[in-house]
């Protein structure tokens, strides 16, 4: 029997001391803090092995930009204080303005911008195009450096101010030096909030606190460019698997902002002291097809399934109220510098007997075509259904295949047969800021096979690219920017199903939020 | 005892090498793999095959298998594949919020199911034994979500005396842990109340009917005496059975509870990691819970001995 009470004490014991294992987030009395709900956990902490949105929220934090997108998607210059292009476009000179440090006291030099790109562009779409015409990149001296070309690269800026996919951000030379293979783990910033890595708890929390050294551009914040202000000493983020719990959370004072309140829970909120705002960049869904494969390789029927889709239908099914969707064809999204409805054939009703006549000049066979969909994400959900039955209301025989995420993605990226598991249709769903850029926009991947899912193929468009990225004139380039727009829509690159809200939500005490394409917490003030 | 606690633990080893073959060809044969999550949704494949081969994945399996298993033998069980930390050290993280929510729950569920499912069986074909088992068919039905979200609505959002979410640790704040205890506790222990005041009940039942309780009442002892020592040891052993499985149940993951609650616990080390193919992480934790399945039965067997001396091994 005293054996048992010591094994019963043991257990006990033990429980009580793995439960001390670590304190977690450990704010101090006194300060400033905002507890803010993410839309992902953050695993990953290198943004430049991967493009998830939740590492690159978080590098935009920690790191600073050499130039930032305003909210009217124009680049604003953010790390550079001055620069220059010559006359005939093939050099560029920058010129780093002054007070610039990172979190280990160390300050930004040339030497660190230039790791920095050299980094970057290995990995980001519109860096690998910068560096295919890069004669050479080179500091000039501390504060200023050169990039010379082998031909324009008129959107120079624009690169340097991408908002997403792999966004330039500066880090120390000592690490961006590191292999491209190598998954960077230190996080060593020179932006407004420097990251905690004691308090980092993979897919549970982390924290930022003030860089008290961070000096902010003098002009106003917009976007994700101007002054960077870090106005309170700290900021936990929490991720919560349970969005319900999240705004119960809120409601009950234990959060002060929630980043993503889809617009079926935004109602949740009505009447209650919350603040609820569209956020700047909205959701945009698609079709892709697999043009590597039967059938759909075949332009009529991607043609047909055109024809037959309107996106009211699915805006109703998925987002229900008209006030938190729109009806947009622009693939370079809504309310941007290159919005066009050039190419749009969208009337608000199917056009069901062009899109049967379609099908039958395709040569159709009746063959069943394979649609492909995550079961574990709530955005995904409603549209296979919807699909395959306009599929069917034009003899296209459907199956869906639901699978979770991890193995939908490797299931996408196979660009073979069905029958050695690959696929014939697929949803996508984007962040309307992925789209702003014919460079960045993945769906205007045309390099087949080597490109991203879906593997269109079409040398006009990459054609098109290259002349979009000499032209440093925003009137040409909206004018080729249409003309891929048109191409796409010709030849059915893939089918977009309309733009909706996503919402963010915040608590009374907070103040002075910027809405920008990208969720960040400068500038953001807690009374 | 002595040895059957050295003959228990002898025979994990082949049990958890079992274990962590099964799970390391599970993992690998599934779909979807770290580095297609590691890369993004809008990778290519030749970026998504160069993260592959920079994490090893493109080793035949056999290697991959032989280079993990060497390091466990060490005690090191890897370094997870998308955070680059240990995966002791994640384990260790999540296991204290785990280990307390287990521990509040089981305790709350011995305190009231044993006694709600003795006076059940006592109470035999009574409107007290209706009532306890409405309510443990009730409870063990309603999915503990509903429960989670209906006490949280109560207790946090309309009353206002309890915390919606999270975990302290008790020794940071004994208080505050309480407090966040409380609702996740019930939650869990609502489920396991359920089942184990049916087992209690029905155990007790088969005992009540034997002719010792017969005698026992013959001799004219007190109900309460007769029901606490002579009835309930003897229907003990299906109890602690049930009690021991639903710990080790409670601590291999209720992700459930830990998600509504947002508890940082091993349930939701778990998912995560599953979802993520973080392979290390996962076959970690596999090799864990096989060790607690197999510590938690032990201790059953050997409370088996104490409670009931007829039983040898």
């Amino acid at each position: 029997m005293d054996m048992n009470r010591r094994e019963a004490l043991l257990f006990t014991s033990s429980a009580l001391l793995f439960a001390a294992t670590r304190p977690g987030l450990a704010s101090a009395q006194g300060q400033s803090v905002i507890r803010f709900a993410p839309h992902a956990a953050l695993r990953v902490l290198d943004p430049v092995t991967t493009n998830a949105y939740i590492t690159r929220n978080h590098a935009f934090m920690v790191y600073d930009t050499l130039f930032g997108m305003d909210s009217a998607y124009v680049p604003k210059p953010q790390m550079v204080d001055t620069w220059k292009m010559s006359d005939d476009g093939l050099t560029w000179d920058f010129h780093l303005r002054e007070g610039l440090a990172f979190h280990d006291g160390a300050p930004v030099t040339t030497g660190d911008v230039v790791a920095s790109i050299k980094r970057w562009w290995q990995k980001d779409v519109v860096g690998l195009r910068l560096k295919a015409v890069t004669k050479e990149i080179a500091a000039a001296d501390e504060r200023s450096f050169r990039v010379s070309l082998t031909e324009p690269f008129g959107i120079m800026l624009e690169a340097f101010a991408r908002p997403t996919s792999i966004p330039l951000f500066v880090m120390p030379k000592r690490i961006a030096d590191l292999p491209p293979a190598t998954v960077l783990e230190e996080v060593v910033g020179s932006g407004p909030y420097r990251f905690v890595k004691e308090e980092f708890r993979p897919g549970v929390s982390w924290a930022y606190v003030k860089n008290d050294k961070y000096v902010p551009r003098k002009e106003p914040a917009d976007g994700l460019s101007g002054g960077k202000v870090a106005a309170v000493d700290r900021i936990e983020v929490i991720w919560f698997p349970s969005p319900d719990t999240a705004m119960s959370a809120l409601q009950n004072k234990e959060l002060d902002i929630i980043e993503s309140v889809s617009p079926d829970r935004k109602p949740i909120f009505d009447g209650s002291d919350i603040t609820v705002i569209a956020r700047a960049s909205p959701t945009v869904s698609t079709i892709r097809f697999n043009w590597a494969q039967a059938p759909f390789n075949n332009v009529k029927l991607r043609q047909a399934v055109q024809a037959a889709v309107t996106q009211r239908d699915y805006l109703d099914i998925v987002v229900g109220n008209p006030d938190d969707y729109r009806i947009c064809g622009a693939l370079f999204g809504c309310d941007t510098p290159l919005e066009s409805a050039a190419g749009f054939a969208d009337k608000g009703t199917p056009d069901l007997e062009r899109a049967k006549q379609l099908v039958k000049e395709s040569g159709y066979k009746g063959e069943k075509v394979v649609i492909i969909t995550p079961g574990d994400v709530a955005s995904f959900s409603a549209l296979a259904p919807m699909t395959q039955q306009i599929l069917a209301s034009i003899g296209i025989a459907s199956e869906i295949q639901t699978m979770e995420w991890s193995a939908f993605l490797t299931r996408r990226a196979n660009s073979g047969p069905v029958a050695e598991g690959g696929w014939n249709l697929a949803h996508a769903v984007f962040d309307g800021i992925d789209l702003i850029s014919p460079l960045g926009n993945m769906n205007f991947d045309a390099r087949g096979k080597a490109g991203y899912t879906g593997f269109i193929d079409d040398t006009e468009t990459e054609t098109l690219k290259t002349q979009y990225q000499r032209e440093p004139d925003p009137a040409k380039q909206k004018a080729i920017a249409e003309e891929m727009q048109k191409r796409a829509y010709d030849q059915v690159f893939y089918i977009p199903l309309g733009t909706y809200k996503q919402f963010i939500a915040l608590r009374p005490e907070l103040k002075d939020y910027v809405n920008s394409p990208v969720v960040v917490l400068w500038n953001v003030a807690k009374s | 005892m002595l040895r059957l606690i050295i003959l228990r633990t002898a025979s994990a080893v082949p049990v958890m090498l079992i274990v962590a073959v099964i799970v390391f060809l599970l993992l690998r044969l599934s779909p979807g793999d770290p580095a297609t999550i590691m890369a993004g949704d809008a990778a290519t494949p030749a970026e998504i095959q160069g993260l592959r081969v920079s994490m090893g994945l493109d080793q035949p399996l056999p290697l991959q298998f032989l280079a993990w298993i060497a390091g466990v033998v060490q005690g090191d069980l890897g370094q997870s594949i998308l955070s680059r930390m240990p995966v002791s050290d994640l384990i260790a993280d999540r296991l204290g919020p785990t280990l307390m929510l287990a521990l509040c729950a089981i305790v709350v569920t011995v305190l009231v199911a044993v006694p709600l499912g003795a006076l059940a069986a006592w109470r035999h074909n009574t409107w007290v034994d209706w009532v306890v088992m409405t309510l443990s068919v009730l409870g063990f039905s309603i999915p503990a979500f509903v429960v989670g979200y209906l006490l949280m609505l109560f207790f946090s959002i309309s009353a206002g005396l309890l915390p919606v979410q999270g975990y302290v640790s008790p020794l940071v704040d004994p208080a505050a842990a309480m407090r966040h205890l409380i609702l996740p506790s019930l939650t869990l222990a609502l489920v396991l109340m359920a089942l184990i005041a049916r087992v209690t009940r029905s155990s007790l039942l088969e005992v009540l009917g034997q002719d010792f309780v017969r005698t026992a009442k013959a001799k004219g002892n007190p109900a309460f005496r007769m029901l606490w020592r002579h009835a309930l040891p003897n229907a003990a052993v299906p109890i602690i059975t049930v009690i021991g499985l639903g710990i080790a149940l409670l601590i291999s993951g209720v992700v459930v509870t830990e998600s509504v609650f947002n508890i940082p616990g091993i349930g939701r080390l778990t998912i995560d990691a599953i979802l993520a193919r973080d392979y290390p992480v996962v076959q970690g934790l596999m090799l864990f819970f096989a060790f607690i399945y197999v510590g938690v039965n032990l201790l059953i067997d050997i409370t088996y001995i104490i409670v009931d001396p007829r039983i040898r091994y």
